[in-house]
């Protein structure tokens, strides 16, 4: 499973509009509405779930980033938005430290291998002092897809 | 005294560890004082670390071997197998 295939088609927000984590995340809900990735329909329940997930845990897994998820029967494959936030945003993380890049991922309700697989890629590159620095460094929508194509060419260094 | 153990697992619950029983694992292994590895063939990832945890895609039926290391080693295993053999308590 390749990272640039995950991330839709004009679901890369660079920057994001918001500081603000629900606002946040509305607003890579909406762009992956928009972009055709979830129905419209679907928006406001996608959105619950979202937050409902968050407060049962923050996403924030710590070095400034956020991979928030839901799983929905309507979402047909694996989906994800990309945020970044250079002022950073408090995402309730684990470390305590702001968040400055968010992957937020929507999965089929069925198919819990392909959600593994696609949380797999996406933190096998989060976790990447290369990847998290290119991507805060990234000033538009196409400095990320671009980074995205090269890390699944695996060009970058750890 | 530092002791080293080992014990092998097999994820048993339908969507496999996926974010919040990885979450459970990296807790509990926090709570000991042992470092935690988590091995998965070839691959290994520090079991304190939620990050490395998620890369491990560890789908239902998948075998993996926890080790442990430092004075609670012992407990650190028993109480990791625990929470894996109960399927992290997830729905």
């Amino acid at each position: 499973m390749k990272l640039s295939q995950i991330v839709a088609e004009g679901a890369i927000l660079a920057p994001l509009a918001s500081r603000e984590r629900d606002q946040v995340i509305t607003e890579l809900i909406d762009a992956l509405v928009a972009c055709g990735a979830a129905t419209a329909k679907n928006r406001d329940e996608l959105l619950a779930r979202v937050m409902e997930r968050e407060k049962r845990g923050s996403t924030g897994f710590g070095k400034g980033v956020a991979v928030p998820h839901v799983k929905h029967k309507s979402v047909k494959g694996m989906r994800a938005a990309v945020g970044l936030a250079p002022a950073g945003i408090d995402f309730n993380a684990l470390d305590r430290q702001p968040v400055f890049s968010v992957f937020l991922l929507l999965s089929p309700e069925d198919r819990p291998e392909e959600h593994l697989q696609a949380m797999e890629v996406i933190f096998k590159n989060l976790s990447k002092d290369t990847f998290r620095r290119f991507l805060r460094q990234a000033a538009n929508a196409a400095d990320v897809r671009t980074l995205l194509e090269e890390a699944d060419n695996q060009i970058l260094a750890g | 005294m530092s002791q080293r153990a080992t014990v092998n697992v097999v994820i048993r619950n339908k969507l496999g560890l996926h974010a919040r029983p990885a979450m459970a694992f990296v807790d509990l292994a926090m709570s000991h004082a042992s470092a935690v590895t988590v091995r998965r063939g070839s691959q290994e990832v520090d079991g304190k670390s939620i990050m490395q945890m998620m890369m491990l895609a560890a789908t239902k039926g998948t075998e993996l071997t926890l080790i442990a290391e430092g004075p609670d080693a012992e407990k650190a295993c028993a109480a990791l197998k625990e929470l894996v053999d109960n399927g992290f308590n997830d729905e």
